[in-house]
């Protein structure tokens, strides 16, 4: 069968990835004062380990959660811990977090283990080590890596490594991709080691075939990893869209692609259980873009987990015009922020100034009922209908509209000549039918 | 910034301060960036598609038809602007789409209309059909083809004469139109057009001013399907079904092809299958729902064009199918993704 090699729908922004993918990773040093917040990924928030006062090193466990998905928080410098409160989270809001102020020493926790080599791993120790490193999802997503190992042993039969990247803007993911080669093909090793898939394939777009030749390069005769480029188009990197642009199959509705046998792996998140494999190393540090048409001189930095933003911002140099919008991510799914207050987490990864709106807000958006939207929806949704009978409060209609299916990948909102909120509304509806499902639960 | 007007829609755009800079960041839901596509430059887009129709219009009849096209052009925003105005709803001639129905309900009249005869349907058009249901993108029905219909119910005399190509009108005063036989008129008693195929591609035949030409509006309609503003989809299989039931089911013992081709080439229906089937607002948005859509104005006109006392039946039949528009979009609700996995998802 021929792979389709791409899915149904989607768009092709400007990708402005030329403003900063030449700019290797430049590390950052570490900032005086870090934020940890003890909520940074997905699954339960994490309990604190010390105690305000208490001294830590590189690399100390500093909060841990008993939950089955969560992930263990790090200190990424050593320090003394200043305070355990509530500081501005980058998706909003305060949420409870350990401050740390650096001694600037960076002094190595003594009870981190250098292992050296890899061979002799089972499957429990790599997930074992991935739970200890505190290794998350950090393509954006933040999913724990060892909750997601375990749940795709037994289950996979092709493991994909999201090396698609097609969010505009971001280079971080390929700056890893150029700079980290051997350690992401080591970490992808051993995630086949645990998976155990008939086939690993690492899947990336069409505008990245320099990285598709280094795969290449270093894979050598290896047989049981494939590089397969796919057409630029975003969302490529979304999970159902690109497990159906590699092996053709349609992850159901509500369920995730290990109902069709395939787990999905970011390479920066490989790389991060490798890392940890072989040194012990921790999650502490990541890659962040930063660009955007306010920021003087766009770069990549290796950053420590828990800087603040604005310390990334002096870094490149400061704005080159009064920024009016600030994303953290991409410009198609990233969250605007109010402020530079929040710190980097886990799943940052860009930071982006823009020095105007790039939406073409209109202050009367209109539909047109032009179905565009309709036609790039990667998840085969009708946005027009769910806006229409959204905002006419038509619930019945609502739920027949699959609303729930939507990867708010904005794609709807991107492309539509009316100017309507159509991922805003979505994401809405999607809200709006939960809470109508919780009280119809809660009536009975 | 302006707040948007539903309050239902949680606000799209707030301020919040940084502190330290005292700026004011914009926070707003994502995506922050957005396609160049507007309803102005869609509406932009049709009227050039459009523009060489007019030409040809001229070459044929005279500077009487550019008149005629510029004053229901100019009714049709004026009528928008003065409604909208009124109600004190934001103004909306700069999209165009009020431009872009007064050229179609121009190019659906005979070059010798007088010219208070569009006015009053750009009235109709615009202010029943279009407006008072909520302006562009709410209306059910196509509002150039509205008035057309209107001002054929009220004044049928003022628009049934049509000029022969090359009887160039004058431009004022009463026109005492020559009255030729359109091709259409001949073919309801079975009898092949006098015109040739050939000719009644280039237009060269009494009609309506702006749809004897099939080659300018195909050249149109070719722009846009390059410009991505329609899909072949709609024009194709209306087209299609006109000419399959044509084919099999030929009047008065006329040659099947010539009698096909005499069927997609007279009367309105170039223009209508290519810029008024496909109107956004009053066609379908699902690929099923279109083919559905599109099967059906061509079943129907054939049978108007066959059976009814018109001998044309274009507009009726969009007009028709226009008011199915909604039925059809529920009816071709794409499948729910990755639900058929037997189907589509084996390994």
């Amino acid at each position: 069968m021929i792979m389709p090699n791409t899915f149904r729908g989607g768009v092709h922004p400007e990708s402005h990835k030329r403003d900063s993918k030449d700019r290797p990773l430049e590390t950052l040093p570490p900032p005086p004062e870090l934020v940890l917040p003890l909520s940074m990924h997905i699954g339960a928030p994490c309990e604190p380990t010390v105690m305000a006062g208490d001294r830590v090193l590189v690399g100390s466990l500093i909060a841990n959660s008993s939950a089955p998905i969560s992930a263990p928080i790090h200190s990424p410098v050593s320090g003394r811990v200043a305070a355990i409160e509530p500081r501005p989270h980058p998706n909003g809001g305060l949420v409870q977090s350990i401050v740390i102020t650096n001694d600037g020493l960076d002094k190595p926790d003594p009870l981190i283990d250098t292992r050296g080599s890899v061979e002799s791993l089972t499957p429990k120790d790599i997930i074992e080590i991935a739970r200890n490193a505190g290794v998350v999802g950090l393509g954006g997503a933040a999913f724990p890596a060892a909750a997601k190992i375990q749940s795709g042993i037994g289950k996979t039969d092709t493991l994909i490594i999201n090396c698609a990247e097609c969010e505009p803007y971001i280079t971080s993911g390929y700056r890893a991709m150029i700079e980290n080669t051997d350690e992401i093909l080591g970490g992808v090793r051993l995630l086949a080691k645990a998976l155990e898939p008939k086939i690993t394939v690492m899947a990336l777009e069409a505008n990245k075939l320099d990285v598709a030749e280094r795969f290449r390069e270093r894979i050598g005769d290896d047989k049981s990893i494939e590089v397969k480029v796919l057409k630029t188009k975003y969302p490529q990197g979304g999970e159902k869209q690109l497990v159906r642009a590699v092996t053709g199959r349609k992850v159901p509705p509500g369920q995730l692609p290990s109902a069709v046998g395939c787990t999905v792996f970011n390479p920066e998140t490989a790389a991060a259980i490798y890392r940890a494999a072989m040194t012990g190393a921790p999650l502490l540090t990541r890659g962040v873009t930063v660009a955007g048409s306010a920021i003087s001189n766009p770069k990549n930095l290796l950053v420590r987990i828990g800087t603040p933003l604005r310390y990334l911002i002096s870094a490149v140099g400061g704005f080159k015009a009064d920024p009016y919008k600030l994303i953290l991510g991409g410009p198609m799914m990233g969250s605007a922020l109010s402020s530079l207050d929040a710190p980097v987490i886990k799943s940052t990864n860009a930071l982006l100034a823009f020095a105007e709106g790039e939406d073409r807000f209109d202050p009367n958006p209109t539909c047109i009922h032009c179905g565009k939207c309709l036609k790039v929806c990667p998840m085969n949704l009708m946005p027009l209908y769910i806006n229409m009978y959204y905002t006419h409060h038509l619930d019945d209609e609502l739920k027949t509209t699959n609303v729930s299916d939507c990867i708010e990948c904005g794609s709807c909102a991107y492309v539509c000549p009316g100017r309507l909120h159509l991922t805003q509304v979505c994401r809405a509806a999607k809200a709006h039918l939960q809470d109508l499902a919780r009280k119809e639960a809660q009536g009975k | 910034m302006n707040t948007p007007k539903s309050p239902i829609i949680p606000q799209a755009a707030t301020t919040a301060t940084a502190p330290d800079e005292n700026r004011r960041m914009v926070v707003s839901s994502s995506p922050h960036v957005a396609a160049l596509d507007s309803t102005r430059g869609i509406m932009l887009d049709v009227l050039i598609a459009l523009l060489p129709a007019l030409v040809v219009s001229v070459f044929f009849y005279g500077f009487r038809s550019l008149v005629l096209t510029l004053i229901t052009v100019a009714a049709c925003i004026a009528f928008e602007w003065l409604y909208r105005r009124i109600l004190k709803k934001p103004n909306s001639t700069g999209d165009l789409s009020a431009a872009v129905t007064g050229v179609l309900l121009a190019f659906n009249l005979p070059a010798s209309t007088p010219y208070w005869v569009p006015v009053v349907g750009a009235a109709f058009s615009i202010i029943i059909a279009k407006q008072l249901y909520g302006g562009i993108g709410k209306n059910f029905i196509n509002p150039a083809l509205a008035g057309r219909a209107f001002v054929m119910f009220c004044f049928p005399a003022y628009v049934s004469t049509w000029t022969p190509a090359f009887e160039w009108l004058p431009l004022g005063g009463n026109v005492d139109a020559v009255t030729s036989a359109t091709p259409l008129a001949s073919m309801k008693d079975g009898l092949l057009p006098s015109a040739s195929a050939f000719e009644m591609f280039l237009g060269k035949t009494g009609g309506c001013l702006g749809e004897t030409c099939a080659l300018v509006l195909l050249l149109g309609g070719a722009y846009l399907v390059l410009r991505r503003v329609i899909s072949v989809r709609i024009p194709l299989i209306y087209l299609g079904t006109v000419a399959l039931v044509t084919f099999v089911f030929p009047l008065g013992g006329a040659a099947r092809v010539d009698w096909m081709l005499a069927n997609l080439l007279s009367g309105g229906l170039m223009l209508g299958a290519i810029f008024m089937a496909t109107d956004y607002t009053t066609s379908p948005v699902t690929p099923r729902g279109q083919v559905l859509f599109a099967i059906g104005c061509g079943l129907l006109t054939v049978f108007i064009r066959y059976f009814g006392s018109y001998a044309e039946g274009v507009s009726f039949s969009i007009l028709i199918m226009n008011v199915c528009v909604w039925l059809f979009d529920k009816v071709g609700k794409p499948a729910r993704y990755g639900e058929r996995r037997a189907k589509n998802g084996g390994k």
